[in-house]
């Protein structure tokens, strides 16, 4: 059957693969027929995905990418790839005024930084393929909106979304494409236990024109066409995914 | 951890309120200027001067700022 959103015969790299988003695009991506390597923190969480990965010949490697020497060894580890989905991110909640540097040193190291340097490694030692795919998971917020008490993360997505723009023009002549996606709020743990309740939450999904908030698979489907061959002309691009909240 | 001390911590974090409107016996969410960003700004000072984490629910829970105090009291 004609499928140009087929990942068969791809290897492609997952961050912060242990839970939400980036669970959902390992699993997905392994039902599309790619060959996914995960890499995660929690070595219990990422072997949870591992099993659910269908089909043969994926591979799991546990690194802490806040730590520069566990990006370098990933790196060390890896194959050579045909994708790279850098999803591992973190939010921190904090009015402005305790915004401190070191909060957003945290944030920034982890969202900002640790996709850079993994991404720099792999495309200066040639272990991502020419043609090959490089996904970023942005945000809305940051880049068409903001919330909150949300200065911190806004300003990491913010970053991460220039970033996409100038690797993409540098990686063009490699015919490496590099994207992003800006998902609004998709339903994970990432607020559990956090400074926001389930009230708060239960009234913010009445601000999505779709009635909801967004599923992990959702923002999958999204990067696995980002990833495909479908896509082989998309180079730059922030793929906005968010039920609507950015209209209003 | 001083009682008096927090207090003036708690209602430092408002800024139309008068300090002095805000005591023990508070019922700080009936406050016409609390909101969400207060409750968080609250919750990021109980982090800051105290090193205890709050989340949105243990805000939900309280009732008094006596009640608070005793809650991050207890946390510490």
């Amino acid at each position: 059957m004609h499928n140009p959103f087929t990942l068969g015969g791809k290897t492609i790299l997952v961050t912060g693969a242990s839970s939400g988003i980036g669970r959902a695009i390992a699993i997905e991506s392994s039902k599309m027929g790619a060959n996914v390597i995960i890499t995660g923190r929690n070595e219990e969480r990422l072997k949870k995905t591992y099993y659910l990965l269908k089909g043969r010949g994926h591979g799991l490697i546990v690194a802490d990418l806040s730590l520069k020497e566990d990006i370098e060894r990933l790196h060390k580890e890896l194959p050579v790839i045909d994708g790279l989905v850098n999803c591992a991110g973190l939010t921190k909640v904090a009015p402005f005024s305790f915004a401190t540097r070191d909060s957003f040193e945290e944030v920034m190291n982890v969202n900002f930084f640790a996709p850079t340097e993994l991404t720099r490694l792999m495309v200066k030692t040639k272990k991502i393929r020419k043609g090959a795919s490089i996904v970023f998971i942005s945000s809305v917020s940051g880049v068409y909106c903001s919330a909150v008490a949300s200065a911190i993360y806004s300003s990491s997505k913010g970053a991460v979304n220039g970033l996409v723009k100038g690797v993409a023009l540098d990686l063009a002549p490699k015919g490496i494409r590099v994207n992003s996606v800006n998902p609004g709020m998709i339903d994970t743990d990432i607020f559990i236990k956090s400074a926001i309740t389930d009230e708060q939450l239960k009234t913010d999904m009445l601000r999505y024109p779709l009635g909801r908030y967004g599923k992990p698979e959702e923002v999958a489907y999204a990067v696995i066409y980002l990833l495909s061959d479908a896509a082989t002309w998309i180079t730059g691009s922030n793929l906005l995914i968010d039920g609507g909240y950015t209209l209003l | 951890m001083q009682k008096e001390v927090f207090l003036v911590n708690f209602a430092n974090q408002f800024d139309d309120t008068d300090p002095s409107e805000i005591t023990l016996q508070t019922v700080y969410k009936d406050l016409d200027e609390w909101s969400s960003l207060l409750s968080l700004s609250i919750i990021a000072m109980c982090d800051e001067e105290y090193g205890v984490k709050v989340t949105g629910d243990d805000i939900k829970n309280t009732t008094t700022v006596d009640d608070f105090y005793t809650l991050v009291l207890n946390r510490k």
